[in-house]
């Protein structure tokens, strides 16, 4: 099996903006990706803006490039971050197969950005259950219905559920199809007298990472006159 | 003044600006951070209506005729604050200090108000900084840009012991406003340079100064949210949620908007345009004809009054400000505009 343009496009469907949690594709990150005859592959990352974070920007090229060594018969890897104030030291430090200190050296010691990482998983794990949960409110199920779903209830078909599952497994969570679907970031069910109040918070961190992917989409169909998959206008 | 439907709106403009970003200003050697800078600023004007947008020349650099026009003529400002943000790494004069946003300042001294800031990585000569521009302008607030860089350093933060002592001298001088702005900040590196603890920590020791955070702490305004419901003197600037939303995305600014009801209160929400890189008049025009949709994935929000915009587009920073309303803008219900026990009273349920 050989590697292709498509297949590689592929695998980067699975890295995910960390502070976004969507996937970079559907985000507009990839701007162009080769592969040559002889297996060798060049990514091309951009970001909405030259100042978006560096720690994300690292992550996000780290991972791309992770995911792209792992596919058959692939030679040299090239993760390039273009028109980003921090590229020259990111796309060097990838270049040379090291972690985040490797690009800041004497900025930083935590290499691999596992705190920042760990953070925003939880983040998106309460932005993805609070979704499903005000999906299963709204279709009438009562507080007590809600609390007492399990992993193995949710409907498949919906990338939501999904999603959660993989946050939990990421963050060392259960994730059994038996647990109980909706989970404090400490593991603990919802209780169902706590659900208004535990979506009340929910919902605000929802809020954020869909305002901040909306913001980084205008920005990205601003600057480079790209139309980009856009679940705000989907939902519409 | 702006009149709509027979009511009249006292607006105050808490976030604006005056800047040269023009190439001549750029510092050699940095020219990618002073084009990139201008550039992303200029990409943002784009989430405005089309018709408001300008040719990168005429935004990288205002000038006075323009700044009357757009901010006075066309929006009918009653006050405007400009918040002075240095740069001086990128920006040989500065990005817009203090001084260039002073000459316009002398020009319109009823009118328009100059905020100083600091940077506590300047040590003694930065205090005495200060407390010069201080005894020279009569300083009524300060914007801190906690992303700046600065000899070798990527940022910093209002909790850091070094800018206490630099908040000690705010007080000491008599200024009450605090305008901090996370920025696009890159440090610490490996941490969420966004995170707006910082400001939480600062608040909660200078009780007697008012946190006005830039921008709703974007992009963490559920940090912000959480954070202001439980700080008596922290307040919510919008500019950027505004300018960035209402046009581009109106769904997420009618769930911006609740959810600062919600957690921050009317009282404590500040109207700012970020001019240049929006005009005003869209944005208060727009704010006036804004009403929440009335749909169920809204009805939860607090109720949206006429009185809720009165101090939102200007009585609020005009209570921060100490800037005197004619009687027939204030508010008819005897209300007190910018009052800090709002904000105790949000309840979660």
């Amino acid at each position: 099996m050989t590697t292709t343009a498509a297949s590689v496009l592929g695998a980067l469907a699975e890295v995910y903006d960390p502070e976004l949690d969507e996937p970079i594709t559907r985000l507009g990150f990839v701007a162009s990706c080769e592969v040559s005859t002889d297996g060798d592959v060049d990514v091309v990352l951009r970001l909405p803006t030259p100042q978006c974070a560096p720690n994300f920007a690292f992550l996000m090229a780290a991972d791309a490039r992770k995911v792209v060594r792992e596919l058959p018969e692939v030679r040299e890897v090239t993760i390039k971050l273009e028109d980003h104030y921090t590229g020259a030291e990111i796309n060097s430090a990838l270049g040379r197969g090291e972690g985040f200190a490797g690009a800041f050296p004497g900025e930083t010691v935590d290499d691999d950005l596992a705190a920042l990482r760990e953070l925003f998983l939880r983040k998106a794990l309460v932005a993805r259950e609070s979704r499903l949960c005000e999906a299963l409110l709204a279709d009438g199920a009562t507080p007590e219905e809600v609390t007492a779903r399990r992993l193995e209830d949710l409907p498949e078909d919906i990338p939501d559920a999904r999603r959660c599952v993989e946050l939990r497994r990421r963050l060392g969570l259960a994730h059994a199809p038996s647990e109980p679907a909706f989970v404090l970031p400490s593991g603990e069910p919802v209780p169902a007298a706590e659900l208004k109040r535990w979506l009340r918070t929910a919902r605000l961190v929802r809020m954020s990472l869909e305002v901040n992917g909306g913001i980084c989409r205008s920005l990205l169909q601003v600057r480079h006159g790209v139309a980009i998959d856009d679940p705000e206008e989907v939902l519409q | 003044m702006y009149e709509k439907n027979g009511e009249k709106y006292f607006v105050v403009d808490e976030h604006m600006h005056f800047w040269d970003a023009s190439p001549d200003n750029w510092v050699k050697g940095q020219e990618q951070y002073a084009k990139g800078w201008i550039e992303c600023f200029h990409a943002y004007m784009g989430l405005g209506p089309p018709e408001t947008h300008w040719t990168f020349e005429k935004f990288s650099k205002q000038t006075e005729e323009g700044f009357v026009k757009d901010v006075f003529e066309d929006a009918h400002i009653d006050f405007g604050i400009f918040q002075s943000t240095y740069l001086k790494g990128w920006y040989t004069d500065g990005f817009n200090t203090l001084e260039r946003n002073r000459q316009m300042v002398d020009k319109y001294p009823d009118k328009l108000i100059a905020n100083g800031r600091f940077d506590p990585r300047e040590g003694e000569a930065g205090l005495k900084q200060l407390e010069e521009d201080h005894k020279r302008y009569n300083l009524k607030g300060v914007k801190v840009y906690t992303a700046e860089w600065y000899n070798g350093s990527r940022g910093w933060k209002l909790s850091d012991p070094e800018a206490q002592v630099f908040l000690d001298k705010v007080k000491e001088l008599g200024i009450k406003n605090v305008h901090a702005h996370k920025g696009p900040t890159i440090w610490p590196l490996d941490k969420d340079g966004f995170d707006v603890m910082d400001i939480d920590v600062a608040a909660t020791r200078n009780p007697e100064l008012n946190f006005i955070v830039e921008h709703v702490g974007l992009p963490r305004i559920e940090d912000f949210c959480f954070m202001a419901t439980q700080e008596p003197n922290v307040y919510a600037g919008i500019a950027v949620v505004l300018g960035g939303l209402m046009y581009a995305r109106p769904r997420f600014f009618n769930k911006v908007m609740g959810e600062l009801l919600f957690w921050v209160g009317e009282d404590k929400i500040l109207y700012g345009s970020d001019y240049a890189i929006w005009e005003p008049k869209w944005q208060i025009e727009g704010f006036l004809d804004w009403e929440m949709p009335d749909d169920p994935e809204y009805a939860d929000y607090p109720k949206v009054t006429t009185e809720s915009k009165k101090k939102i587009l200007g009585l609020n920073a005009a209570a921060l400000y100490d800037i005197e309303v004619p009687a027939e803008l204030q508010l008819k219900n005897g209300g007190t505009p910018a009052a800090k026990d709002d904000a105790l009273l949000v309840e979660t349920d």
